[in-house]
C-alpha cells in the first residue's frame, strides 16, 4: 500500500515537477527582515481579491444585471437567497478593506523605500493594480442599482460632460446610450465581472512575478544607500547571509495578519451586513444625494468645496498630476536613501496626504455644504430664541420657518449649514445689513427680493435682529445717527428694544 | 528523484545553427504576419462599431407629449414623469425620466431637466422658497431656472416645448450635460 502511494507521488511530481515549482515561489528566499508585520499589508491585499472573486461569481448566480431586474435581484439576494446577505456582506467589507489594504500596502512600500532600484516596475504595476480597484469599486457601487448608484452614474455623466471637444462622445460612451439605463448598467456590469478583474489578474501576476524575479525588499537601515551599481551584490550578500524561504521563514505574521482579516470581514458581514440596495433607481424619486461608497467621499467632498469654476482643475488637471508624480516616483528618486527615519519629506507626503483625504473623506460624509431640506418643517425653534418677543418679531421667526430659511442656516446649531449660523447673527449685522442680504442675496445665498413681500423681510429682519446673546449687544452702525458715538464712550449699550426701535425706522 | 524540467527558465538552451533568410519557413512567417495584420484589423472593424455604437448611432432628442396643458396652472412648478422615448424592455423604472414643467402665462412654460448643472445630480423644487435646490453640493436656481447659488456653472437645462392640440409637448430623450446641453439656452438672470 504505501509503496504503491509512494509511485504515485513520485509519478505525480516527476509530470508536474512541484518540488520545484514550491522552490521558486513559496520556498524563494526573501531577507529575513521582511517577516515583519508591516510587511503584510500586500498579501491582505491579495486575500481580499480573492474573498472578491469567489464571493462575486456566487453573487453573480443570482444578480441579474438589468435596471428592470437588478434591484429586485438585490433584494432576493437580502432576503431571500439563502445567506445571501452574508455573501452580499463579504463582498461589500472585502471590498473596503481591499481598498484600504491597499493604500496601507502602497504606504509602507513608500515609506521603505522599496520602490526604488531595482523595483520600478513593481512600483508602477502596483499603481495599476490600485487604479484598477478603484475602477472596480466604483463599477461595484453602481452594481447595487438604487437611487445613489443611479445618480452616481449621472455624476459620471456629469464629469465626462466636461471634458472638452469628446465630452459628450465620452458620455454617450459612458451610458451606452442617450440616457441612464439598462444599457449603462450592463456596460458596469462587464466592466465589474470581465473587463476589470482580468485585467487586475493580469497586472497582479505581473506584481507577483517581479516580487519573485526582483526579490522582496529588505527592511532598509538607516544610511545605507541605495546605489545602481552595487544594490543588486548587496541584496545577494543578504539573501546568502540571512536569506530565509519565504514559507515558512517570513510567512507567519502574513498568516496570522490574513486569519485576523478574515475574521474582520466575516464579523462585519454578520454584524453590519451588506450595504443596500437603497431607494430604487427612479428618476422620478429626486431625493438622493448621490453620496458614493467610502472610497470616492474624498472626491465628493472636494467637489462640493473646491471653489466654484475649478471643476477642471478639480477633475482633470489634478488627477493627470498625481497619476504622473506616481507613475514618475520611481525615476524622480531612484537611489540614495530608503529608511524614512532620514527622509522627513517622504514622511511629511504621507502625512500631508493622509490627513488631506481623511478630511475630505469626513467632509463628504457629513456634507454640511448641502441644505438641510426637511430643516423647515422638521426642526423646532426652541423657546429660548422666542421668548419676549414682540408680535412682529413672532411673525418674522414663522417667515423664517416657512420660507425655509433653516434648510441653509441653523439655529442653535439646529438646521443646515450650507450658511452661517444665525444664533447671533445680531451681533454681526445690522438690520439695514440684513435687509439686504435676504433682497439681494449673495457671498452664496440667492436673493430673496422676488419670493418674499416687504413686510415678511420686515417681520423676517425683526426677528433676527433679536438674535444676540443676553450679555453681547447687537451690531451698530459704524456711523450715523443711530450709533452716537457719546453712547459707546459713556459705557452704556443700547437695550434690544432700543435697536428695534431702530430698526423699524431704518428700511 | 525526479527528472529535470526540460523547459525550466534557469536552463539557456543553445539552437542548432539553422539560417532562417530566404527559408521557405522565412517566406511563410513574413506572409503570415502580413495576413494576421490584414486579418486582425478586419476582425477589429466590427468589434471597435460595435463598442463605440453608442456613439455612431446617435440618439437625438425628439418631441414627447407630457399630457394635456390645463394639468399646469399658471405660476405653478410641478414635476412630470414621462416615458423615454429610446427606452428598451429592461430599462424598467430608468425609462421612466421626470422634468419640472412651470407654467408662466396660458402659452408659456419652462420645462427644466431635473439634472443640476454642477453634477447632475436631481434638483428638488421648493414652493415656499421659490428655489431649486440639488442636494449633492448645495447648488439652488431661482424658479426661472437660472443660478442662484451654490457650484452650478450655469442655469438649469431646459427642454424646447411646442403645444399641439391642448397638449404640452417637450423636445426630449437626452440625459443633458454640459457638452450636450440641448437646444434653448439659460433664461433669465445670471449671477
Amino acid at each position: 500500500m504505501m509503496e504503491t502511494l509512494r509511485k504515485v507521488a513520485l509519478w505525480v511530481e516527476d509530470r508536474l515537477h512541484l518540488v520545484k515549482l514550491w522552490e521558486q515561489t513559496a520556498g524563494h528566499p526573501v531577507p529575513k527582515s521582511t517577516g515583519s508585520w508591516f510587511y503584510t499589508f500586500g498579501s491582505m491585499t491579495m486575500l481580499c481579491l480573492i474573498i472578491q472573486i469567489l464571493t462575486g461569481i456566487f453573487l453573480a448566480m443570482v444578480y441579474v444585471p438589468s435596471a428592470a431586474e437588478a434591484y429586485h435581484s438585490l433584494e432576493r439576494l437580502n432576503y431571500e437567497q439563502q445567506l445571501g446577505w452574508v455573501v452580499r456582506g463579504m463582498h461589500y467589507w472585502g471590498s473596503n478593506c481591499m481598498v484600504i489594504l491597499m493604500i496601507l500596502h502602497m504606504t509602507q512600500v513608500f515609506l521603505w523605500g522599496a520602490y526604488k532600484y531595482p523595483r520600478e516596475m513593481t512600483w508602477l504595476s502596483g499603481c495599476v493594480l490600485l487604479f484598477i480597484t478603484l475602477g472596480l469599486a466604483f463599477s461595484g457601487q453602481v452594481m447595487r442599482f438604487d437611487t445613489d448608484a443611479y445618480w452616481g452614474v449621472g455624476i459620471g455623466a456629469a464629469i465626462m460632460g466636461r471634458v472638452p471637444f469628446i465630452g459628450d462622445a465620452l458620455v454617450k460612451l459612458l451610458l451606452g446610450g442617450p440616457i441612464i439605463g439598462s444599457e449603462t448598467l450592463s456596460r458596469f456590469f462587464s466592466l465589474h465581472v470581465f473587463i476589470l478583474p482580468g485585467a487586475i489578474l493580469a497586472f497582479l501576476s505581473l506584481h507577483l512575478r517581479l516580487v519573485l524575479s526582483k526579490g522582496i525588499n529588505e527592511a532598509p537601515k538607516p544610511g545605507v544607500l541605495v546605489k545602481r551599481r552595487t544594490y543588486d551584490a548587496y541584496y545577494k550578500g543578504i539573501i546568502k547571509r540571512e536569506g530565509v524561504p519565504f514559507v515558512p521563514g517570513a510567512f507567519s505574521k502574513d498568516a496570522m495578519a490574513n486569519g485576523i482579516l478574515l475574521l474582520v470581514i466575516i464579523v462585519l458581514a454578520l454584524f453590519v451586513g451588506p450595504k443596500g440596495p437603497g431607494i430604487p433607481a427612479d428618476p422620478t424619486i429626486a431625493i438622493s444625494d448621490a453620496s458614493p461608497d467610502y472610497p470616492f467621499l474624498f472626491i465628493f467632498g472636494a467637489a462640493a468645496l473646491m471653489p466654484n469654476g475649478s471643476e477642471v482643475l478639480l477633475f482633470f488637471v489634478l488627477p493627470t498630476v498625481a497619476v504622473i508624480l506616481l507613475f514618475a516616483l520611481p525615476f524622480i528618486s531612484n537611489e540614495g536613501e530608503k529608511s524614512w527615519r532620514r527622509r522627513p519629506i517622504s514622511v511629511l507626503t504621507v502625512v500631508v496626504t493622509g490627513l488631506t483625504l481623511a478630511l475630505l473623506t469626513y467632509a463628504g460624509m457629513t456634507g454640511p455644504w448641502s441644505p438641510h431640506m426637511e430643516a423647515w418643517k422638521s426642526l423646532e425653534i426652541k423657546p429660548q430664541y422666542l421668548k419676549d418677543r414682540t408680535p412682529l418679531e413672532l411673525q418674522g421667526a414663522l417667515v423664517f420657518q416657512n420660507k425655509q430659511c433653516r434648510d441653509c442656516h441653523a439655529i442653535d446649531d439646529q438646521g443646515g449649514h450650507r450658511g452661517p449660523d444665525l444664533t447671533a447673527v445680531a451681533t454681526r449685522m445690522t438690520s439695514p445689513q440684513l435687509v439686504r442680504q435676504v433682497i439681494q442675496g449673495g457671498g452664496n445665498m440667492p436673493a430673496y427680493g422676488k419670493n418674499l413681500s416687504p413686510s415678511e423681510i420686515h417681520a423676517l429682519v425683526a426677528y433676527l435682529t433679536s438674535l444676540h446673546p443676553p450679555n453681547v449687544p447687537p451690531a451698530r452702525e459704524a456711523v450715523g445717527p443711530l450709533a452716537p458715538i457719546d453712547e459707546k464712550r459713556s459705557g452704556s449699550q443700547p437695550s434690544a428694544d432700543d435697536t428695534f426701535a431702530k430698526a423699524e425706522k431704518t428700511p | 528523484m525526479a527528472s529535470e524540467d526540460p523547459h525550466s527558465s534557469n536552463d539557456s538552451h543553445d539552437f542548432p545553427k539553422f539560417d532562417y533568410r530566404s527559408s521557405r519557413r522565412d517566406f511563410l512567417l513574413k506572409l503570415g504576419i502580413g495576413l494576421d495584420v490584414i486579418a486582425g484589423a478586419l476582425i477589429s472593424i466590427p468589434i471597435i462599431g460595435f463598442v463605440i455604437s453608442a456613439i455612431i448611432k446617435r440618439a437625438d432628442p425628439t418631441w414627447i407629449s407630457l399630457g394635456s396643458v390645463d394639468q399646469f396652472k399658471v405660476g405653478t412648478t410641478r414635476m412630470v414623469a414621462y416615458d423615454n422615448p429610446y427606452r428598451i424592455p429592461a430599462d424598467g423604472q430608468t425609462a421612466h425620466i421626470s422634468c419640472w414643467v412651470k407654467r408662466t402665462s396660458e402659452q408659456e412654460f419652462n420645462v427644466f431637466a431635473v439634472n443640476c448643472t454642477h453634477l447632475g445630480c436631481p434638483v428638488r423644487w421648493f414652493e415656499q422658497s421659490k428655489l431649486f435646490l440639488c442636494p449633492c453640493h448645495g447648488g439652488a436656481y431661482y424658479e426661472d431656472g437660472s443660478r442662484a447659488a451654490g457650484p452650478p456653472p450655469r442655469g438649469l437645462y431646459q427642454y424646447e416645448y411646442k403645444i399641439e392640440k391642448g397638449d404640452l409637448a417637450i423636445k426630449a430623450g437626452v440625459l443633458p450635460t454640459l457638452a450636450d446641453p440641448g437646444t434653448l439656452p439659460q433664461s433669465g438672470r445670471t449671477t
